[in-house]
């Protein structure tokens, strides 16, 4: 599957530029002026919780929604007057949205069908009379056949989509989009109907076939792993706006945002109330951080960076409640004095050597790395050359 | 994507066209009720009435004919069958979708073939049978054949099967026993099958004639369609207004409920149509 | 299961069961066997005497001019009506589908033939049609058809009760159509808009159309049957008048049965009647099949 070329595939990827994209249903604003640039072959991942409106900005570059305010271009020209058909992109759906009354053969001819036979040459029984439409239709299953090739739908090419398992019904979809050659694939949750094992699979799969086919690719799902782990770059959105865009390292490493912070990673990150004192100085699990100001912050530390200690002034105590075995690492789930919970992440050798009891309070440092700092409007605050104060 | 507003112009204008012709016998019934016996001939080139005839109208319809008995009847025997068809086929329709006994297979056969059997095939030996039985020209002839409703305990059965069985394992570890689960756990969760079904029952049998037709014969027992035809012969002097009346009095309890309960009425026929 | 659970469900089950059971006993299998054993017999009502006359009854039913006539005439009715039936309804669904906020009012206009008493609207329709009342009549004067007794014409009055029958089915229809419709997923027109259909024959015919097969199948049989049975209005308007032009199926099985009592010869009527009926449902039944099918 790897091996086979699709030869004009270089030249079809477009880049997509949406500028101020603004949605409005009815007195409920649904998209909040988006800016996002798109680069030539690249797989941009939309991700963020579910009803944040990445479905409808997905919707509108395909021209199946019509933009309150806003523009869209694909491949530099400017697609905002242009229907879905003319806008030179595919959509997978996550239905699929197979026509259930035609043969896989027929779901994946019918956009070379719909262009290259007129609708006169569609009719029923009127289209015999044409005399261009033997060779046309040969033309097109010829190419409907190298497709399943590449999808390894060859067997199954007679079969009505109920017939098909669900991924094959993916693999169809996929096949359909990918026929006509589009500029862009526009994917909506296309594997959130498949069962766990499948959907990791067809990660990869899907991957691949990026990289083979050298097309733009915009990818719409609410699961931060499916972003992070097929992405070139992530886009996270939260209530009709885009958070942060970034590649996967630089949404986990940088979070621009409190809310990037809590979506990205997994366990989630621990979220703790700090005070600064006067000078601006936080002190927080034997690290003392350089906050612009006094005043409340929120302090984010990813679940590896939490490191089991010895009791001494400086660190996070927190009571131990339950620890999970996951194999090759412990997941550990703390209570802070104040109430707060901590996830802590751990390789096993960690944890055989530290033998955590339940109902023992732990001592916690943290490393600075996966320690992050918020102030009250929810973004991060650069922090100034920390003073190292080992406790 | 909204269309232009030339092809929704063009909509607008066949289905009001349509519109006009499907109400136009209401309109004509409603304008001659209320019209004097001696403007009906020129009525067509003067539709509004120059007099306000309703009252007389309206009470010659109520009192000349028989048509009060006729309502009064149709009630009884609508919700006479509709009680029993109720009664027997929620727990046969339960018991098929439910319950593991001998002779399920057997029923349900027996439903899916009477499905095809409207009351004109079983309706000459249920008339000898009645006659026999010295029992033509009652209520209980107007209902009986009726009480069999093959197309409920289809309907019920679809929708029973889709209840879950957990909570019916549930209820029965609790204690209850089938009867009790039957009518106070499958019953209230089907009730929009069971509004359905009433609706179409009830539409069904205050409007039929030919079975009427055949076993009633005395007046006091005449149903609505029954009470319109007497009272149209009575009236054949040509009183228009007053028969158009009757007509109007023996439409409304099902128009007004339809209007009334227009979403519940769609669905009935919907679920009850596409089975 | 236990075993004593298993008896106690099956005892439930036969006690639920029973009623139907004996219902369904004394209301359709006891009188479909009187009936078949009536049609073989030259049973009047009220007779003295009854006689085994083998397959006289439906051998006299096929030479009978009446009975031909009648099937004819059903027919006849069915093929006017049913066209209309689907495709109005069809046409009605589509159009009204598309409005929103004048929805509702369609639907309740469409759908008012269905609900109100055919009988009493029927009586409504003869004043509608009379020659020399009727706004209808006055109608197809102005129109330049000059003086039309639509039905009392032998051959405009069948063409006359499909008309009304049309009138009281399309709504029933539309409202079938409009639940196939929202029952296709939007996703379908848009995968389509996708491929490149863009106008609307084009929506109809890769989706709308495919999509609404088996209701369509559905309807079409439905109407059939309804059609089929045309009964009230030849009672009410015509009775089987003139000429016997609207002398159908039913009132002539009418006639027969209950009011000349010919009880054997309308017996084999019926069972005529019934492999009709009995045909049109197994079809019907390979419909619903497909259906479940497609999805
Ligand atoms: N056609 C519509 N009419 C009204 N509201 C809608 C419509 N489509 C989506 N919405 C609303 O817009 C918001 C964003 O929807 P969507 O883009 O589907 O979210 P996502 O795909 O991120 O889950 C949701 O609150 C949803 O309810
Ligand atoms: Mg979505």
């Amino acid at each position: 599957m790897k091996q086979q070329q699709t030869p004009t595939s270089e030249a079809r990827a477009a880049g997509l530029t949406l500028r101020g994209i603004v949605k409005h249903f009815g007195p409920t604003r649904v998209l909040d002026g988006v800016d996002l640039d798109i680069r030539p072959g690249e797989f941009l991942t939309l991700v963020g919780p579910s009803g944040c409106g990445k479905s409808t900005l997905l919707r509108i570059i395909a021209g199946l929604e019509a933009q309150s305010a806003g523009s869209v271009t694909i491949g530099g020209r400017s697609v905002d007057a242009l229907p879905p058909s003319e806008r030179d992109v595919a959509m997978v759906f996550q239905s699929y949205a197979l026509y259930p009354h035609m043969s896989v053969a027929a779901n994946i001819a019918s956009p070379l069908e719909l262009r290259r036979l007129s609708l006169f040459e569609r009719l029923p029984l009127l289209r015999w009379l044409s005399p261009r439409r033997p060779r046309v239709m040969r033309e097109i299953m010829t190419e409907v056949r190298a497709m399943a090739g590449q999808l390894q739908l060859e067997g199954l090419l007679d079969r009505r989509p109920a017939q098909l398992s669900g991924g094959q019904r993916q693999r169809v979809a996929l096949g359909r989009a990918m026929v006509r050659r589009p500029a862009a694939f526009l994917m909506d949750e296309p594997l959130s109907n498949l069962d766990a094992k499948l959907r990791v699979h067809m990660r990869t799969e899907l991957a691949e076939l990026h990289a083979r086919l050298g097309a733009t690719f915009v990818y719409v799902t609410h699961d931060q792993i499916e972003a992070m782990t097929m992405s070139d770059r992530v886009a996270l959105m939260d209530k009709g706006r885009i958070l942060q865009l970034g590649t996967p390292s630089e949404l986990y490493d940088t979070p621009a945002d409190v809310t990037v912070a809590r979506f990205i990673g997994s366990p989630p990150i621990n979220l703790l109330e700090v005070e600064a004192s006067a000078g601006g100085v936080i002190r927080m699990a034997g690290l003392a951080l350089r906050a612009p100001g006094p005043g409340r912050y929120t302090i984010g530390i990813r679940p590896e960076a939490l490191h089991l200690g010895r009791a001494a002034p400086g660190l996070l105590a927190a009571r131990l409640r339950r620890a999970e075995n996951l194999g090759a690492e412990w997941l550990l789930h703390a209570e802070t004095e104040e109430g707060a919970p901590l996830a802590i992440r751990m390789t096993a050798a960690e944890h055989a050597a530290a033998d955590a009891l339940i109902g023992q309070v732990l001592h916690l440092s943290a490393s600075r790395a996966g320690v992050h700092l918020f102030g009250p409007d929810g973004r991060r605050v650069a922090v100034e050359a920390a003073v190292e104060a080992p406790a | 994507m909204r269309r232009g507003l030339v092809p929704r112009l063009l909509a607008h204008a066949v289905l009001l066209l349509g519109a006009v012709v499907m109400l136009a016998p209401f309109v004509w019934m409603l304008l001659t009720s209320i019209r004097p016996a001696e403007e009906v001939f020129g009525a067509v080139f003067n539709p509004i009435p120059g007099r306000f005839a309703a009252p007389e109208n309206y009470a010659r319809a109520w009192n000349e004919g028989n048509l009060p008995r006729a309502m009064l009847n149709g009630a009884i025997v609508c919700l006479g069958i509709l009680a029993v068809q109720l009664l027997a086929a929620i727990p046969a329709s339960f018991a098929l979708a439910k319950l593991r006994f001998r002779g399920r297979g057997m029923l349900f056969g027996l439903v899916l073939f009477g499905l095809c059997v409207p009351i004109q095939v079983p309706a000459l030996p249920l008339y000898l049978g009645l006659a026999h039985a010295g029992l033509l020209d009652t209520y209980f002839a107007l209902m009986a054949p009726f009480f069999l409703t093959v197309f409920g305990m289809f309907l019920f059965r679809q929708f029973f099967r889709a209840y879950p069985d957990e909570v019916l394992d549930a209820a029965r570890l609790d204690g209850m026993g089938e009867f009790e689960i039957v009518w106070r756990l499958a019953t209230p969760a089907a009730l929009p099958a069971i509004a359905a079904f009433s609706v179409f029952s009830v539409v069904a049998h205050w409007n039929d004639l030919y079975w009427p037709l055949i076993v009633v014969t005395s007046s006091e027992l005449a149903t609505p369609p029954l009470g319109i035809l007497a009272f149209r012969d009575t009236e054949s002097g040509g009183n228009y207004g007053a028969l158009m009346a009757g007509a109007a009095l023996v439409t409304a309890p099902l128009v007004l409920a339809f209007l009334v309960a227009r979403r519940a009425f769609l669905r009935g026929i919907t679920m009850t149509g596409l089975r | 299961m236990t075993a004593p659970r298993q008896r106690a469900e099956a005892r439930a089950g036969a006690a639920f069961a029973l009623p139907a059971f004996a219902l369904i006993l004394a209301l359709l299998l006891a009188p479909l066997a009187a009936l078949l054993a009536l049609s073989v017999t030259d049973y009047r009502l009220g007779a003295m005497a009854v006689r085994l006359v083998g397959l006289d009854n439906y051998a006299a039913l096929f030479a009978d001019e009446v009975f031909q006539r009648s099937l004819r005439n059903t027919f006849l009715y069915v093929a006017f009506v049913l066209p209309g039936a689907v495709f109005g309804g069809l046409g009605v669904a589509l159009l009204v589908h598309a409005r929103r906020r004048s929805r509702a009012f369609y639907e309740v206009a469409y759908f008012l033939p269905v609900t109100a008493t055919l009988v009493a609207m029927a009586t409504v329709w003869q004043f509608m049609l009379h020659p020399s009342l009727g706004p209808v009549s006055a109608l197809l004067r102005a129109l330049g058809f000059g003086d039309v007794d639509l039905l009392n014409d032998p051959s405009l009055a069948l063409g006359t009760l499909a008309l009304i029958g049309l009138w009281q089915v399309i709504g029933f229809n539309m409202v079938l159509f409009l639940a196939g419709l929202s029952a296709i997923p939007r996703d379908l027109y848009e995968a389509a808009a996708l491929d490149g259909a863009r106008s609307g024959p084009d929506r109809f015919l890769r989706v709308t159309w495919p999509m609404l097969g088996p209701t369509t199948m559905f309807v079409t049989i439905t109407s059939t049957i309804t059609a089929f049975k045309v009964f009230d209005t030849v009672v009410v308007l015509t009775r089987g008048g003139p000429l016997g032009s609207t002398e159908t199926l039913l009132y002539v099985l009418y006639l027969e049965g209950f009011q000349y009592f010919r009880t054997g010869y309308a017996a084999a009527m019926t069972v005529v009647l019934l492999a009709f009926l009995v045909l049109l449902s197994i079809l019907q039944a390979r419909v619903i099949d497909r259906k479940v099918h497609y999805a």
